[in-house]
């Protein structure tokens, strides 16, 4: 049994093979039901994003995994052959895939470094997989595991905080201006990618009202009903200017669109309440010259890199502080693993139980010490032969489950009858049980590990 | 025991002082920390000290210039304090609490001879309590437009600095400017019809025209335009800023007449 994961992300396939391979939320089930269906993946969980698409499984081969798995992204598209794929795609096994998946969820793998949607976009990928019964007791663990590592990341490091974009810098540089973003108006000057992702931002830091201003009313309209905010003619969006406290502009255009004047009437016309305006235009689309306005705070892209450069330094550290913590925490899933191995199993189990009889054998000879040297014997004899009568059955059908699919199951149930401590095992629970929110379906399995036996006996079944 | 209490406050507001400035120049949490606990510990000194003052007070005794300007001190600690318990606002301390330890120097300072004023009545206490009460209003009122214009600069020439990060937005800033003037317009309106009002009964006129007494009446018309202009004309931010800056100018002046008055020659 091995963990193997195939994918492709921003970092290596460009957005129109993501779009392609994108599996929408309501085909997901399905997706997994085929991925499940092919021979030797016994488990699979499929995270579809705008910025990704990654299958992890858990596979009998490495090697024939990875080629299912690709079998399985190139059927998603009839215009894609799996050769098409290979030049996009990324491969991983064993602690690589683990620390892969933890990565992802931490956000460390993300455009934006410390944004916080990813990790929601696991839990929900996790859901999904839940409800069609495609994860069994590995990836249950793993993934569990990799929210709780992302809810540390978020907790202990300072990732999420430092501003690492430029749209975060825009919302940073507002907070400086505006204490309170909930009642402040942003309008959207044309419809480039980064105005687009700042509004988003923007949304996220709480701002409710939204107009958007585009040449094309018909893609005016749409950004608007997206943003849930309204489309402003463009011809008269400096008139109305005044109404807005954030000007993001942010369009084709080759000319200044916003000039001194048009801010200098703004700002009187809002009695001096402060205008924060955000040029991501190349070439610029606001007057500099409106850097001389009173309470008009201009910035333009130059000036929001400088700011992400600065705040670069910080966030190296505090990204190498969550690596660190990636890593700790794969080691801790390495020894759950191996763990799940049937011979150290069945060896420990033989050491525990040994152990047992000899301390007893000792304690009961100690006080019978009339007995002769055959009935001493004898006694021995009898501990031994209980001892291993009763462990037989066990060992037995450790040794022939060892190949089904829930062989991993039946070797974690020994583990625990026979209480074979591990301390991976319990402390992984513990976390993944204390970190949980209430009301997080997917969590909340954790805190049960005997419901995870009929779910994975129940996928044999559906197979 | 007094004076002890007091000592001890002034050597805990000058060691806040100190490590807030230090705050401002190497940001540590740990720094900011230590500032905020003795101020809060000189706080508590400074209340025992002013109540022990307080509870041996007779009749006959005068609100010197030195409890006075004690008891701004002390009013300004508490501004600071109960905003910073409610907004987290450690970076208010490098600008209030040095403001505070100056005013506390200056009563110290002050020749320790009692006021010329006779004779005494109860209005003077009023006059005094409110009066410093309103200056406590505008003495906020210009730290926040010290703040804010200092924000302002480090946004429009984009540096961005352990200041900058510290320092809360621009609107924030505007509105606790208005707030504090909001508050202590009333009371120095209060306190100087409570000053006419026992300068009426010591001399027999309500206003005598004397260099202080112009002074406090013009700051008063000052502030009273600088609302009405803020709640009406939309003088807010960064003109806002200057004018409260300029007005507590104008207060400071005034105090400095009136001690100047009373501890020179009778007039």
């Amino acid at each position: 049994m091995h963990i193997v994961v195939v994918g492709l992300s921003h970092k290596t396939a460009p957005v129109e093979i993501r779009e392609k391979l994108a599996v929408p939320e309501s085909r997901l089930g399905e997706a997994l039901t085929r991925l499940c269906s092919y021979p030797g993946v016994r488990e699979g969980i499929v995270l579809s994003t705008c910025n990704r698409v990654e299958v992890y499984a858990v596979v009998d081969e490495i090697e024939a995994g990875y080629g299912r798995i690709q079998e399985f992204l190139a059927d998603a598209h009839l215009s894609i052959s799996s050769e098409q794929l290979t030049p996009h795609l990324f491969w991983h096994h064993g602690d690589r895939a683990i620390t892969h998946l933890f990565r992802v969820t931490s956000s460390l793998d993300s455009m934006i470094v410390g944004e916080s949607q990813i990790l929601g976009q696991v839990k929900d990928a996790f859901e999904v997989a839940l409800a069609h019964k495609s994860t069994g007791i590995i990836l249950n663990k793993v993934v569990k595991k990799a929210i709780s590592v992302a809810k540390r990341v978020r907790t202990e490091t300072k990732i999420a905080e430092t501003a690492v974009s430029v749209s975060y810098a825009a919302v940073e540089l507002a907070k400086k201006i505006f204490s309170d973003l909930s009642e402040k108006t942003v309008l959207l000057v044309g419809a480039g990618e980064m105005a687009k992702l700042a509004a988003q931002h923007f949304i996220a830091s709480g701002v409710r009202h939204v107009q958007v201003t585009t040449r094309n009313p018909q893609h005016g309209l749409e950004l608007a009903e997206r943003f849930g905010g309204a489309a402003v003619p463009f011809e008269q969006f400096r008139e109305g200017m005044a109404s807005a406290d954030i000007v993001l502009v942010s369009t084709g255009a080759a000319q200044y669109l916003v000039s001194e004047d048009d801010v200098q009437r703004s700002v009187r016309q809002r009695k001096n309440r402060p205008m924060f305006l955000i040029d991501i235009s190349v070439p610029r689309n606001i007057d500099p010259a409106v850097r001389h306005v009173d309470n008009a705070f201009l910035f333009d892209i130059d000036d929001l890199k400088a700011r992400v450069e600065q705040n670069r330094g910080g966030r190296l550290q505090e990204a190498e502080k969550a690596e660190r913590m990636v890593v700790d925490e794969v080691g801790v899933v390495r020894q759950w693993l191996q763990s799940l191995e049937v011979i150290p199993t069945i060896m420990a189990l033989r050491t525990k139980v040994d152990d047992i009889r000899r301390v007893e054998v000792e304690k009961a000879l100690g006080r019978l010490v009339n007995l002769s040297g055959p009935d001493r014997e004898l006694v021995e004899a009898m501990a031994s032969s209980i001892v291993n009568k009763l462990i037989h059955h066990t060992m037995v059908t450790l040794k022939a489950e060892v190949n089904s699919s829930d062989g991993a199951t039946f070797v974690e149930v020994a583990r625990r009858f026979f209480s074979l401590g591990d301390p991976a095992l319990t402390t992984g629970e513990a976390n993944a049980a204390t970190a949980s929110e209430p009301g997080a379906s997917a969590d909340d399995d954790s805190k049960d590990p005997a419901a995870m036996i009929p779910r994975a006996g129940s996928k044999r079944v559906n197979q | 025991m007094t004076s002890l209490f007091f000592v001890v406050t002034m050597a805990l507001y000058f060691a806040a002082t100190v490590s807030f400035l230090a705050c401002v120049l190497w940001p540590s949490d740990a720094l900011s920390k230590v500032s905020l606990g003795m101020t809060a510990v000189g706080f508590a000194t400074h209340t025992i000290a002013l109540v022990a003052w307080m509870v041996g007070v007779t009749d006959v005794s005068l609100p010197g210039f030195y409890e006075a300007l004690s008891f701004f001190s002390w009013m300004l600690i508490l501004v600071f304090l109960a905003v910073e318990f409610r907004h987290r606002l450690h970076v208010l301390g490098s600008f209030i609490v040095p403001l505070a330890m100056v005013s506390l120097v200056a009563a110290a300072a002050l020749p320790d001879t009692a006021p010329t004023l006779v004779p005494v009545f109860r209005t003077l206490w009023v006059h005094v309590t409110l009066s410093m009460l309103g200056t406590v209003g505008f003495a906020v009122a210009f730290v926040a437009g010290v703040m804010y214009l200092i924000q302002d600069g480090l946004l429009k020439s984009k540096r961005v600095n352990s200041l900058y990060v510290k320092l809360p937005a621009l609107d924030f800033l505007d509105h606790l400017s208005q707030q504090s003037i909001v508050l202590g317009f009333p009371l120095l309106t209060l306190g100087i019809i409570t000053g006419a009002l026992s300068a009426e009964f010591s001399r027999g006129a309500y206003l005598n025209w004397n260099p202080e007494q112009t002074w406090a009446l013009v700051t008063w018309v000052f502030y009273f335009a600088v609302l009405l202009g803020r709640l009406t004309m939309g003088w807010r931010a960064k003109r806002a800023a200057y004018l409260t800056i300029i007005g507590f100018v104008g207060v400071i002046l005034t105090l400095i007449g009136v001690v100047l008055k009373s501890h020179g020659p009778v007039s």
